[in-house]
């Protein structure tokens, strides 16, 4: 697989030269694959906000590289600007950055900072608007209309309207009730498959990225203390303890499970897996 | 841009006898001061005003770079009301003719003394932000007026107002900065462009920020009044301002200040 993103030493330090001096990220190298569907957790404060703001352009680095297909983004004014549109960033409660007159308007915004002409911008509202399930109908509501679940899904093809070729959410479901957070995994889901696009999905939540992504980047104090698959993972779970992050619920129980002498697979993290792991210590499958 | 680098109501933490101070001593204390700079009118009375300001800064351990730093905003005002003083005072002692313009002895000394006074008034004023916390600053303001209650002045909510208007700047800035940084993320562009696109460009990070100030506003409301909260009357407060020996001894001094530029102002110096 070919890196679409990567950061070479990447280092961030907010506010430097003065007494409020603080460092975000040291010396940080973080790769994310073409296509790939990736989680970053961390706790409040560990850098991945900082991480992320990075991969688009919005942050420029202390010290360090970001390269998208290559080519370092900060090397010139006009690639800062592209990258921006080739990599979407959805923030956190997203809703809360919604201006326009109509749901339309509020979602042609990205696309009209791309220069596009009105019928590609027409194709790209109704297509991002679909994707996340908004009626024709409601697309010429005002966005403060809505509820917060529905705006939320409007900031979110907002972002997508400009199709990117990675798309960056930063806690998509934080404070939806479970059927949002469904509706707008699903959503993600959609688009990652549709485009062939790059995922970077940031959360703390482990069952929300455990059962999502292919590939999990942990954000410590900084640094990237590891990576890999969820199951490589999740077998820090002392480590993740450490870090307040934890592990799944299910990798909990079975780790308690194989302490009480039980032998059982090591390495469950979803209530699919577990179901297997059970029926399968018990000599059914 | 880092809008979190600007600082607002700048508060310098201590333990300086400054701080320690009542909040009313200090406002009295710094409305006496400057009473006194516009009693000024000599080398004399504008040297005792100055070491008076040196002495308080040095007690208050506030750096004097941030002193500096704060009196730079002020500059082109400065620049401009010396100007003025320069080529529009009238007198003798003609210095130097340029076409209609005319520099006067009378003119280069209003000049000076001008640009001293407003420095002064700036530096003091600012020691009085520095050393005391905006909570503090509003409770003082809300006791010096509670007279004006018998007016009908609504002191108490006043107070209220600019209280909850402190807390929130540094949340609205941080709120700017994010809705900033989600329009960039969307293509905004809000550093090129001529005036009126500039101003357009602003719409997007406008709107959003009035209605999570309006939301905000809101919520605070609510909770506000699920604690019962109903104004001034009656309320008792969390920190009771008391005047002690320090405070006594200091307003004596601002009085004595202000006494000693009269008396050297009627002597003409």
């Amino acid at each position: 697989m070919d890196a679409i993103i990567e950061t070479k030493q990447l280092s961030h330090v907010y506010s430097a030269g003065t007494p409020f001096e603080r460092a975000a990220l040291n010396c940080v190298d973080f790769t994310a694959y073409r296509g790939e569907y990736l989680g970053i957790i961390g706790h409040t404060g560990s850098g991945k906000s900082t991480l992320i703001q990075h991969l688009n352009g919005l942050l420029k680095p202390t010290s360090g590289q970001v390269l998208y297909e290559g080519q370092d983004i900060w090397s010139d004014p006009k690639l800062t600007r592209q990258t921006r549109f080739n990599v979407g960033l959805v923030f956190q409660y997203p809703e809360y950055q919604l201006f326009e007159e109509t749901v339309y308007k509020d979602i042609a915004f990205g696309p009209g900072n791309m220069g596009l002409d009105q019928q590609e911008i027409d194709r790209r509202v109704r297509q991002a608007a679909a994707f996340v399930g908004l009626t024709e109908e409601q697309l010429e509501k005002s966005p403060f209309e809505l509820s917060g679940g529905q705006k939320r899904r409007v900031a979110i093809a907002g972002v997508i309207a400009m199709e990117p070729k990675v798309l960056i959410l930063d806690e998509p479901t934080a404070g939806l009730d479970p059927v949002g957070v469904e509706a707008i995994l699903s959503n993600i889901r959609d688009y990652h498959e549709a485009h062939n696009a790059t995922i970077i999905l940031v959360s703390h939540s482990m069952e929300e990225v455990a059962r999502s992504v292919d590939r999990l980047v942990v954000v410590n104090d900084s640094v990237i203390p590891f990576h890999g698959t969820p199951r490589e993972v999740f077998r820090h779970g002392q480590e993740l303890e450490n870090m307040g992050l934890g592990v799944p619920q299910m990798t909990r129980v079975f780790n308690r499970l194989r302490a009480l002498g039980a032998n059982i697979d090591d390495s469950v993290y979803t209530i699919e897996q577990a179901k297997n792991a059970i029926l399968k210590a018990k000599g059914v499958l | 841009m880092a809008l979190k680098d600007i600082t607002l109501g700048q508060y310098f933490p201590g333990n300086s006898p400054l701080h320690r101070m009542d909040p009313r001593t200090k406002i009295l204390g710094i409305t006496l001061y400057i009473v006194a700079l516009f009693m000024a009118k000599s080398f004399v009375s504008y040297g005792f005003l100055f070491a008076v300001l040196a002495a308080l800064i040095r007690i208050s351990r506030v750096p004097v770079k941030s002193i500096v730093r704060g009196l730079k905003p002020v500059v082109f005002i400065l620049v401009f009301t010396a100007l003025l003083n320069i080529f529009y005072t009238p007198g003798e002692h003609v210095l130097l003719r340029i076409w209609v313009l005319t520099v006067t002895l009378e003119g280069v000394r209003t000049a000076f003394f001008m640009v001293v006074r407003i420095m002064m008034l700036i530096a003091g004023t600012f020691l009085l932000t520095y050393t005391t916390s905006p909570i503090l600053l509003t409770d003082g303001i809300e006791n010096l007026l509670s007279p004006l209650k018998k007016l009908r002045v609504p002191v108490h909510e006043l107070a209220m107002m600019m209280s909850i208007a402190l807390r929130f700047i540094p949340t609205l800035i941080e709120e700017t900065d994010k809705i900033m940084s989600a329009q960039r993320a969307r293509g905004a562009d809000f550093e090129t462009g001529n005036l009126i696109q500039r101003a357009k460009a602003l719409i997007p990070l406008l709107v959003p920020l009035f209605i999570s100030a309006f939301r905000r506003a809101d919520e605070l409301a609510v909770a506000m009044e699920c604690r019962c909260y109903h104004g001034g009357e009656g309320r008792t407060r969390l920190r009771q301002l008391k005047y002690r020996t320090l405070d006594w001894v200091t307003l004596t001094l601002a009085l004595v200040m202000c006494a000693v530029v009269f008396i050297l102002g009627k002597f003409g110096l």
